[in-house]
């Protein structure tokens, strides 16, 4: 893709978002009245912390001693001999503590929300990695933590739920619409309006209303800019292509963000066509909804001919949210990311090549970009480099993975 | 139509009566279109003063167990953006005074199209639009378009705004303000009275416009003690509770259509000023 001769490109694609929180026509603050101050006052929050030298030392220090940042830039040998392509590098975000990058956003919005003096956090969870992230941190500095969660997740998901009860978190089962994410999320705001003075509400996506898309693009844009000094120090280099999986959106735009301006570096983000996107099952935002507004933000969603949201699917829990940031969907508007999808089969034969030929069990949700990869770096050259973000690891996936392929555990 | 301002009207004739307004919320659609349609239209004759219709959206994020339930049936019923304007207009056709104001989420509007909603709010006989997702910070989405063509722009006042924030709220108001007298969502627990006495004052420091309180009145007793303050009373709810109960009660919907203005007309008893 070249986007140097698009006559309306921007001059930097990292400057969003405006003063309103819009990516083009993307993002705002699209909350009830009753929320509007405290989105400010977050706001406010954040733009006093984030550069603030103390607050910078603070999260070094937890992302260094405590997650076990840098996570490693990682050759994998086996993976690009069998694909006979590009070489492939893996961002090993999974090693960190927990298991997933979700914890890079979740130790940067409780700091913050110490900062503040709020003295109760809420979440909520998907696949239960954010909430396990959230009651980690909650532990790590005792705040009480309420997390919820679809009722239908609960089920698929247990192990988690059940670290999340260990570290301490108080688990709501979310009944209400659908029982999954985006309900989860609608009770999680209606919490948050009714205990408006003493409550913190981490997100756990680059998505919700500002400054929320743009606090956690900020907080894990640390996989990408770990991950281009990383290469340069390796390689001499930058990558000819960087690929992640998008549930919200999260740890994509964190690998992303750093490479936006850099014109020779092919960005693509993975979302999950579930039994495909034309089937209508699905959480492809992008390739199969149509731009609204939902929880907070105006972005691409899916919805029916009636402005209805309809109920994501995929195989990967985390994936499985019927919105998707709107940075993501302003990126995808101008072009400067493509945006491709990948079935519940491929992610699910993704996963099982990666622990076949690199002793990494992936989580469900890398999975999909690395069947993406498969796709794609048999046809590129030997001396070009593809960077993808294994963002999470697949404990959490066995039983899910079993029982899709027929065993019994 | 357009030009003729039923709520200004309606608002006047209360003064004249000393009389608060009962404004009745239900969700468009709820239980199903028919009935929904036979209830809309017995409201005014049972007693209400002003109708605020629920858009039906899957994803009610302000709203408690009772109107995300109502949504929920009003969609499985096949309801949509386009019958409920419909029933509007139904309405219209019995009824050329009772002010209607439509409360709902953005994105079915959105999706519609802004203009093309307007238009057809306005054709159909809507007075005015509650907006629970658009706060000021989003003007330009659908309040300005929408008070250029004419409708009113109902907002949402709340404990939360200090008097700064509560004339950024105010300045693009018309109709009437919704006082929310609670932080919370929909159909939990009621306010303290002296809470609200104190904020309804402090409202119209700031305002000429009529002020309606909501959020947890729930019988005819909060209704005249919110009287006694303010210029409406919204009941929500309570109402959407009657319903309900019918259904889980297995009433046929003829029973459940009485049974509600029953409650309507029990509840219009508080708006009187002089018992
Ligand atoms: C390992 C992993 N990757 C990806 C995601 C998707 O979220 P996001 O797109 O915000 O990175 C999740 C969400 O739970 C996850 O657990």
């Amino acid at each position: 893709m070249n986007t140097s001769d698009q006559s309306s490109a921007p001059e930097s694609y990292r400057s969003g978002p405006d003063e309103g929180g819009h990516f083009g026509i993307f993002g705002g603050r699209f909350v009830a009245e009753t929320l509007m101050p405290l989105i400010l006052e977050v706001e406010e929050a954040y733009n006093r912390y984030k550069d603030d030298p103390e607050f910078r030392s603070e999260l070094n220090y937890f992302s260094n001693d405590y997650v076990g940042r840098p996570s490693p830039l990682y050759l994998a040998q086996r993976l690009t001999d069998e694909l006979g392509g590009a070489k492939i590098y893996f961002k090993r975000d999974e090693l960190n503590h927990t298991g997933a990058h979700k914890i890079n956003n979740t130790l940067g919005q409780i700091l913050l929300a110490r900062r503040m003096g709020k003295k109760r956090i809420i979440a909520e969870t998907g696949a239960g990695q954010h909430g396990v992230a959230t009651a980690t941190v909650c532990a790590l500095f005792n705040l009480p933590c309420v997390v919820y969660m679809g009722a239908k997740d609960i089920e698929r998901q247990a192990p988690n739920v059940f670290r999340m009860k260990l570290l301490g978190a108080e688990i709501v089962p979310v009944t209400s619409g659908t029982a999954t994410l985006k309900d989860a999320m609608n009770d999680a705001l209606r919490d948050w309006v009714t205990n408006v003075d003493d409550t913190f509400y981490i997100i756990g996506t680059a998505a919700g209303p500002h400054p929320y898309p743009k606090m956690v693009r900020d907080f894990q844009s640390i996989i990408g800019i770990e991950a281009r000094a990383q290469l340069l120090e390796k390689e001499n280099r930058l990558p000819d292509t960087i690929v992640a999986c998008i549930g919200g959106g999260s740890n994509a735009i964190g690998l992303f963000h750093p490479f936006l301006d850099d014109p020779g570096v092919n960005i693509i983000g993975v979302e999950a066509a579930g039994h495909g996107v034309e089937s209508g099952q699905h959480a492809a935002s992008l390739n199969g909804g149509k731009p609204g507004v939902l929880h907070g933000n105006r972005t691409f969603l899916l919805q029916d001919g009636d402005g209805q949201i309809i109920d994501a699917h995929s195989i990967s829990a985390g994936l499985d949210y019927p919105g998707i940031g709107p940075e993501h969907s302003w990126l995808h508007d101008i072009g400067r990311v493509e945006y491709v999808s990948v079935t519940d089969d491929e992610a699910l034969e993704g996963f099982q090549l990666c622990c076949r030929t690199e002793g990494i069990i992936p989580a469900l949700e890398p999975a999909h970009a690395l069947a993406h990869v498969t796709k794609i770096a048999p046809g590129m050259h030997k001396e070009q480099i593809i960077i993808m973000n294994l963002c999470g690891r697949g404990d959490k996936d066995v039983f899910t993975v079993a029982k899709a392929l027929g065993v019994e555990i | 139509m357009i030009g003729e301002n039923r709520i200004e009207k309606k608002f006047e004739q209360l003064e004249e009566r000393n009389k608060a307004g009962l404004v009745t919320f239900l969700t468009a659609g709820d239980p199903d279109p028919n009935t929904a349609q036979e209830i809309l239209n017995g409201l005014p004759a049972a007693g209400a003063d002003i109708i605020e219709l629920g858009m039906p959206f899957s994803d009610p994020m302000a709203d408690g167990p009772a109107i995300q339930l109502a949504n929920l049936r009003s969609l499985a019923n096949g309801m949509t953006l386009q019958k409920t304007l419909d029933q509007v207009a139904t309405f219209r056709t019995l009824d050329n005074e009772t002010p209607i104001v439509l409360m709902g989420y953005y994105n079915p509007i959105h999706y519609y199209g802004t203009q093309r909603f307007i238009d057809a709010a306005i054709e159909a006989g809507v007075d005015g639009l509650i907006i629970v997702d658009l706060p000021p910070e989003e003007d330009e989405e659908l309040c300005h378009p929408s008070m250029t063509a004419g409708l009113n722009w109902i907002r949402l006042a709340t404990p939360t705004a200090n008097d700064e924030r509560l004339a950024k709220i105010l300045k693009n108001s018309s109709g009437f303000v919704y006082y929310v007298s609670i932080t919370g969502i929909t159909g939990t627990h009621s306010a303290q009275h002296s809470d609200t006495n104190e904020a309804v004052a402090r409202i119209r420091k700031q305002t000429d416009l009529p002020i309606a309180v909501g959020f947890g009145i729930k019988t005819v007793d909060h209704v005249a003690s919110t009287a006694a303050v303010a210029d409406a009373a919204v009941v929500g709810s309570a109402l959407i509770n009657t319903i309900e109960e019918g259904l889980t009660a297995q009433l046929p919907k003829s029973e459940i259509v009485k049974n509600l203005h029953t409650f309507v007309a029990e509840l219009a008893k508080g708006t009187a000023r002089d018992r």
